[in-house]
């Protein structure tokens, strides 16, 4: 009990110090703004884990799914004039309708060969919105897209106020990620993860579930995209790059893949890392480089991941005593 | 009605006939088992069975009911379970959260029960996490249930694979290998595992190389060679065969010979 109660004690204090953070740099936007950043981002790499982490399938076409968020957004506040809620709704749909399709194509491969297939989905959507000059902007991208509508007395021209709004949506995907995980729905995607073919003898859908779960994890990417040009006010066609959809992965690997605070713990530690080293512009990259290759050598299941390894490690070294005495066990017959 | 009735089944990759023209039925509550050598197709037999392949040409009844292009999910709803020769089992996890998602095609909570968490998703978890207290029972691992899997012997390892499979409900199982890679003492285990299961009720067809186990424990035997069934009775029907003998053991004691065939093979 007392462990279960000191989990809880740290993600209360996460949020407490997630809700108190603006009041301390009150002041300091630029602070705010990337805290607010990390968290979208943070989002979307949830979305990653759903289907990376837990059901197995790594989709390089995150990115992609992002810009369609982003930019479905963006078009539909600039040009179609709809109110940014509106808007929001309607590109986390989009997102997912477009995912629903191309996820029918794409799960028809499997391993690598769908990895290399969503890479290719992934650029085509970045080809799409780089040349699409009348839809998108094409290279100059979209500029002035409105901060979200007022609801009522509270209005989100602040950096706080977008905060606190992100932080709303960090959470929330936080908790249908956890949700998700902690039901029959996650245990079928780990099924899926360890052994499609012990999944479909264990009688599980494993194409419609593999597919519900890219949907699913589109529609994070969709959201953080819709909150990444509401927040930024500007995008370009390198929100679908391939150079973004490898950072969400580098966030989730050395954060943890198929852990629940994996994607938190590593995007936020990285975006900080990364304002840290910006004064070395490029050149940061020979530092995240060799710390990338220490980690999937030593700890290829993320900060978290290790951590987790070593709690389970000692616990299993305490059970091991227990097990080592029981050879085999005798069946006992059967009683009719 | 034949339980499980195979009607020339031919499966053929490329120029390679595995499964050739095979006829044969699998009577309900008994334990069946396929025998041959290495190569003889017995596990492309089970996956013809079990939908992960279709057959080439034939058909496959289960109950009276044609399964041969069900796919494999919807075979395992209708009863049919297997094992594999390996376990595939996820190591990192307990033996109890590896079993409770066998109990999950007989639940129907979606992704909706999942966010909400809905009546049904709380009621639904509490019957798998039964199920799976149930079977782990039945297999005789229920002091193992909180142990990660990386951490027990191959033979429960076996174990928990069988318990997966029960806590899909099935009418019959099918068992690739199950005393593969484990000890004689243990090897005992497992047959009376099988026995246990066979008297609820439970058909099982199992492939297995250990002979003095499968003669004391088949109530039928078909033997396949090259893809072919050559010889189908019970374990003495099988013993005394001359065509077993002549053709597929090469004379002598097809008990001793098929021991020595699997000791040379496996260069053990």
């Amino acid at each position: 009990m007392g462990k279960i109660f000191n989990q809880r004690n740290i993600i209360i204090l996460l949020i407490l110090f997630a809700l108190v953070f603006p009041l301390i740099y009150a002041d300091n936007r630029y602070v705010l703004h990337v805290m607010t950043i990390g968290f979208i981002f943070t989002i979307s790499v949830y979305g990653m884990n759903i289907l990376a982490g837990y059901t197995g399938q790594l989709s390089l076409a995150h990115a992609g799914f992002f810009a369609i968020g982003a930019y479905s957004v963006g078009i539909l506040t600039t040009q179609g004039g709809l109110n940014f809620w509106l808007a929001l709704l309607l590109a986390v749909l989009i997102t997912c309708a477009t995912g629903f399709v191309l996820g029918l194509i794409a799960l028809r491969t499997k391993t690598h060969f769908f990895a290399i297939y969503t890479l290719i989905v992934g650029y085509l959507i970045y080809l799409l919105i780089d040349k699409w000059d009348g839809l998108t902007g094409g290279i100059r991208g979209l500029i002035g897209i409105p901060i979200p509508d007022p609801i009522g007395p509270i209005t989100f021209e602040s950096a706080t106020s977008m905060y606190y709004l992100v932080l709303f949506f960090l959470l929330l995907a936080i908790f249908v990620a956890v949700r998700i995980v902690h039901s029959l729905t996650g245990r079928t995607y780990i099924a899926i993860r360890n052994s499609e073919d012990l999944a479909q003898t264990l009688g599980i859908n494993t194409t419609m579930n593999k597919l519900v779960s890219f949907v699913i994890s589109v529609a994070f990417a969709g959201l953080a995209g819709g909150l990444y040009a509401a927040l930024t006010r500007f995008i370009g066609p390198d929100v679908a790059s391939t150079h973004m959809v490898f950072n969400f992965l580098m966030y989730l690997i050395v954060g943890g893949i198929g852990t629940l605070s994996g994607p938190l713990v590593g995007t936020m530690l990285f975006i900080w890392f990364e304002q840290f080293l910006k004064s070395y512009q490029e050149y940061h990259m020979l530092i995240f480089g060799p710390i990338l290759v220490f980690m999937v050598i030593f700890f290829p299941s993320g900060i978290t991941g290790g951590f987790y390894k070593l709690k389970m490690k000692f616990q299993s070294a305490k059970n091991q005593k227990n097990v080592r005495h029981i050879k085999s066990i005798p069946v006992k017959s059967t009683k009719e | 009605m034949a339980f499980i009735q195979l009607k020339g089944i031919t499966k053929k990759f490329g120029g390679l006939t595995a499964v050739d023209n095979v006829d044969f039925e699998i009577e309900q509550g008994k334990i069946t088992a396929i025998i041959g050598p290495n190569g003889a197709g017995k596990s492309t037999f089970f996956n013809l069975i079990n939908g992960f392949h279709k057959p080439t040409s034939g058909t496959i009844l289960f109950e009276g009911k044609d399964i041969t292009n069900t796919p494999v999910h919807i075979g395992a709803r209708l009863g049919i379970a297997r094992t594999f020769q390996t376990t595939h089992l996820f190591e990192q996890a307990t033996v109890i959260d590896n079993v409770i998602v066998g109990h999950r095609l007989r639940t129907k909570s979606k992704l909706y029960d999942a966010i909400f968490r809905t009546r049904r998703e709380k009621q639904e978890e509490q019957i798998a996490y039964q199920k799976a207290l149930e079977v782990l029972d039945f297999v005789g691992l229920t002091h193992m249930a909180k142990a990660p899997v990386s951490t027990i012997p191959q033979e429960a390892k076996k174990r928990v694979a069988i318990a997966l499979a029960l806590a899909t409900d099935p009418k019959v199982m099918f068992l690739d290998e199950p005393a593969a890679g484990i000890n004689p003492d243990e090897t005992e285990g497992l047959s009376q595992l099988m026995k246990k299961l066979a008297a609820s009720g439970i058909t099982i067809c199992t492939i297995e190389h250990k002979m003095q186990m499968i003669m004391g424990l088949a109530d039928k035997i078909m033997v396949l060679n090259h893809g072919a069934k050559i010889a189908e009775g019970t374990p003495t029907e099988i013993k005394n065969n001359p065509i077993v003998i002549e053709a597929y053991l090469g004379g002598g004691d097809p008990v001793a010979e098929v021991n020595r065939h699997h000791s040379e093979v496996r260069g053990v």
